[in-house]
């Protein structure tokens, strides 16, 4: 058996309490740890995570001289840490521990002591193994970018760069629609205070863009991403406004006067048309136009100009480009929010075919003042006021085949009984009807605001689906079932509004790409830890804000946007972090330059250079592989591929697993 | 002489961990107290590419009867695409593995995430019951490797 003479390894037992020692026989697991070769010290302790505990570590570091340690206790995912910080402090390298997992993996699930014993004799053994063939590593230090970069400026994205920026870093918003705002700017009032939407936006808009430390690109989206935590390279297409920024006045005139106006407004759900030179919203930030080029008769034929000659500022410009805008940043937020899922699976609701059958976004549209009909509750077929209205709550949410979405949208029963509210209030003589699976309200006033919707306004509530929707004589005719009555309901009205399920917006698959942050199985970003780290993607520097990483109302999201930034905020406040560095390391000796490994290595960690290498007294020039230690994540996916062997990995090496596989299977 | 003093079968089981989402797994099936049987030793990689078929050789050259790899679920590797490598570096291996007499009962690979600790503790334990049905491996056995 090879020994490493000058090694002289400890060994720390821990009981944790009874944790361990209630099925680990611990006298017998020190005693085994005494009779491996290297070992010189062996020692037990009730918590050996305390500081009563970390200080024996410490002290037999110093006097036996201890080059390795090995701790049995509870997983390395919990105290690695702790203990690496212990060796540390008594001046040994902090790469030369190892845990022996004997908690989680051992006294927790087998509660026989016999083999519960045995068991932890054999980790310890493994990790005895290992630890005799650490070598000290060095952590290196990669400087952090004070600055930040939020995608997506919905109420989330403003909301995170505004308490980042207030903690005085410099935050880029990057946004893809001509303004920022986001699906609360197309809200007209809001649950549960129905205070007016665009009243409480509008502000947070304006300060995001007055804010010294934000700097807002609209019309623009991330195009390229490369770096790690605390240094980020960032490539942003400004996409050509062809209307210039600094000259523009926001007067308006161009929209007026365009000739093209005959194009569905994506603001207003396409319910009307906007010019083919516009602004999304009147209060839109910033309030500058863009030319839609597949909609201009200028871009399309090569005549017109009429917004140019129009232009008293001469701001309107043809010839503008694309510009790309290379930045770096430390941390990235991602906040690219939601968009409702297509309807065109759902033949029996006839969304496509009546246009009085709607979704509650196209409401919000229609019952605000800038909406399609000014506010006006009006059938969009033929312009007459509804005298009864049906909701249809869980459209495509908790739907069990693969037409629509199997999670709970979150926010469409509030919505809905806002919206049920909002109709009986206005227009007391509207009938309102509201067919549901479950009502959820949990949330702070929320029972009470559906409760009122029922008590105080009058909305019917039945519970049970609905199987049809048509046309009929001019109305619509709906055939549902009430499930407590247990009877089939054939009703006719005026309006059917779809509470429509959310999905994450489409865009977010390229993103998470670019960002190597990972999405869930319904394309919305999964945080590190669902309970304890709900805002970090579990790439390091990516944090997530909004709806991007589940369903959520607006005080939620903006609970969320500010525990995002907070994170960032700590990140932007190091100067320097360190890298770990269990990284890859090719030896030039072996290496025979086939690139083997630079193919399978996802962050492009792996270049190659000719160097002199002096192989055995003959020296002659190679191509070999070489590691960028700061881009190496040390996944390991290049070792293995590594035909000739050169390619380890340090803190994982070939030697020390397979001397772990030894110890077990001796 | 082996025959002599053969006691009981107790299997040797490997099972290489990712990191990230198996040896997670692993530490909730403990933490959640979801048993299965100590014959299963856990050892630690960064990700399950960093899993090299010679590990694998060698356990079932020392003598174990049975390697497991587990990984995060495909599409969640923390670092995007490394269980894509170990899969395909598996696939081939475990059928190399059985041509050589080693069934392919005694290998698997199993995609558990943090959150799966009752996966973990189902997966592991019908591996070993699958090693146990199967019987001591004899066929890449070094007996120079063995302990007298
Ligand atoms: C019909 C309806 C009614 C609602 N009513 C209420 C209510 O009364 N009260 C309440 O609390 N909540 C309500 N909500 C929920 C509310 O709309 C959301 O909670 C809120 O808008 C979430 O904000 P967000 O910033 O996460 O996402 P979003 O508002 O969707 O913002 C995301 C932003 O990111 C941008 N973006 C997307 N992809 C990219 C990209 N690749 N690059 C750059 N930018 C990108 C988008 O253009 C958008 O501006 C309602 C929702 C709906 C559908
Ligand atoms: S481009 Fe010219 S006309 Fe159009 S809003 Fe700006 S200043 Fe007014
Ligand atoms: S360990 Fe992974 S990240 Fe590092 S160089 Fe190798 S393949 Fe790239």
């Amino acid at each position: 058996m090879e020994v490493n003479q000058v090694q002289r390894i400890g060994v720390f037992v821990c009981h944790c309490g009874t944790n361990i020692a209630a099925t680990v026989d611990i006298k017998r697991v020190l005693e085994a740890a005494a009779k491996e070769p290297g070992v010189v010290h062996a020692e037990d302790y009730q918590y050996m995570c305390s500081e009563a505990g970390q200080q024996k570590v410490r002290e037999a570091i110093k006097e036996k001289q201890l080059t390795g340690v090995v701790v049995c206790s509870c997983s390395p995912r919990m105290h690695e840490n702790t203990f690496r910080g212990a060796a540390q402090k008594a001046g040994l390298n902090p790469y030369m521990v190892e845990i022996a997992n004997i908690r989680e993996h051992v006294s927790w699930i087998h509660k026989n002591i016999e083999e519960g014993t045995e068991k932890a004799i054999i980790l310890t053994r493994a990790a005895i193994a290992k630890v005799m063939l650490n070598a000290p590593l060095q952590a290196g230090q990669s400087k952090v970018v004070k600055r930040a970069l939020v995608i997506g400026g919905g109420i989330a994205g403003i909301q995170t760069a505004l308490d980042i920026a207030d903690a005085g870093y410099e935050v880029d918003i990057v946004e893809k629609t001509p303004s920022i705002g986001g699906r609360m700017s197309q809200l007209d009032k809001t649950f549960p205070t129905l205070d007016c939407s665009a009243c409480i936006l509008t502000p947070k808009m304006v300060d995001a863009a007055a804010h010294e430390k934000i700097t807002i690109y609209t019309y623009s989206e991330v195009e390229k991403v490369s770096g790690f935590v605390g240094d980020f390279q960032v490539d942003i297409r400004k996409k050509a406004r062809s209307v210039d920024m600094s000259k523009c006045t926001g007067c308006g005139v161009c929209q007026e006067k365009c000739p093209s106006k005959k194009i569905p407004n994506e603001f207003n759900r396409e319910l009307d048309n906007r010019a083919a030179i516009y602004t999304p919203f009147a209060q839109a930030i910033p309030n500058v136009p863009v030319i839609d080029r597949e909609n201009c008769i200028k871009f399309k034929t090569g005549k017109c100009g009429v917004c140019s000659k129009v232009c008293l500022a001469g701001a309107v410009d043809y010839e503008q480009q694309d510009e790309i805008v290379s930045q770096n940043y430390g941390a990235i937020v991602v906040a690219t929010g939601f968009d409702t899922i297509k309807l065109d699976k759902y033949e029996e609701y006839s969304y496509q075919s009546c246009p009085d059958v709607i979704t509650s976004l196209e409401l919000e549209r229609i019952m605000n003042a800038a909406g399609p009909t000014k506010g006006h509750l009006e059938r969009l077929s033929d312009g007459k006021a509804p005298k009864s209205m049906v909701f249809i709550q869980c459209v495509g949410s908790r739907c069990a085949d693969e037409r629509g979405k199997s999670y709970c949208s979150k926010i469409c029963c509030m919505y809905t009984a806002k919206h049920a509210m909002l109709i009986r209030d206005k227009y007391p003589d509207v009938d309102v009807t509201v067919f549901y699976i479950d009502v959820r309200t949990p949330g702070k006033n929320f029972d009470e605001f559906y409760r009122r919707a029922v008590e105080e306004y009058g909305v019917h509530y039945i519970k049970g689906q609905v199987g049809k929707v048509a046309e009929h004589n001019g109305r619509l005719l709906v055939q549902g079932a009430d499930l407590i009555d247990n009877r089939r309901i054939l009703m006719e009205t005026d309006m059917v509004v779809l509470a429509t399920a959310i999905e994450p917006n489409p865009d977010v698959r390229k993103i998470a790409t670019m960002l190597t942050a990972s999405i869930d199985t319904n394309n919305f970003l999964t945080e590190s830890h669902a309970k304890l780290r709900p805002v970090e993607s579990p790439t390091a520097g990516i944090f997530l804000s909004g709806v991007c990483q589940g369903p959520k109302d607006i005080p939620e999201t903006v609970a969320q946007a500010g525990a995002a930034a907070i994170k960032v905020v700590g990140l932007l406040a190091k100067d320097y972090l360190v890298t770990n560095p269990c990284v890859a390391k090719s030896d030039e000796l072996y290496c025979n330059g086939c690139s083997a490994c630079e193919k399978v290595c996802p962050y492009g960690a792996i270049s190659y250079e000719d160097r002199e290498v002096n192989d055995h007294g003959i020296r002659e020039v190679r191509r070999v592989a070489s590691v960028n230690s700061a881009l190496c994540q040390g996944c390991g996916a290049c070792t293995v591929a590594c035909p000739s062997g050169a390619m380890d990995l340090q803190g994982f090496s070939n030697r020390q697993i397979l001397a772990e596989v030894d110890a077990i299977c001796r | 002489m082996q025959v002599e003093n053969k006691k009981e079968f107790q299997p040797k089981i490997v099972a290489f961990c990712c990191n990230w989402c198996s040896y997670a797994g692993a530490d909730l099936a403990g933490s959640s107290r979801l048993a299965y049987p100590a014959d299963v030793k856990i050892i630690r990689v960064p990700c399950s590419c960093r899993v090299n078929p010679m590990f694998i050789l060698r356990a079932f050259q020392r003598g174990a009867d049975g390697v497991i790899m587990c990984g995060c679920h495909p599409g969640d590797c923390h670092y995007t695409t490394g269980n894509y490598y170990a899969r395909r570096r598996m696939t081939l291996l475990f059928s190399m593995l059985d041509y050589l007499g080693v069934e392919h009962g005694r290998t698997r690979v199993e995609w558990v995430s943090a959150a799966e600790g009752v996966k973990f503790s189902t997966v592991m334990n019908e591996f070993v019951e699958k090693i146990y049905s199967l019987g001591e491996n004899v066929r890449l056995e070094d007996l120079r490797c063995k302990e007298s």
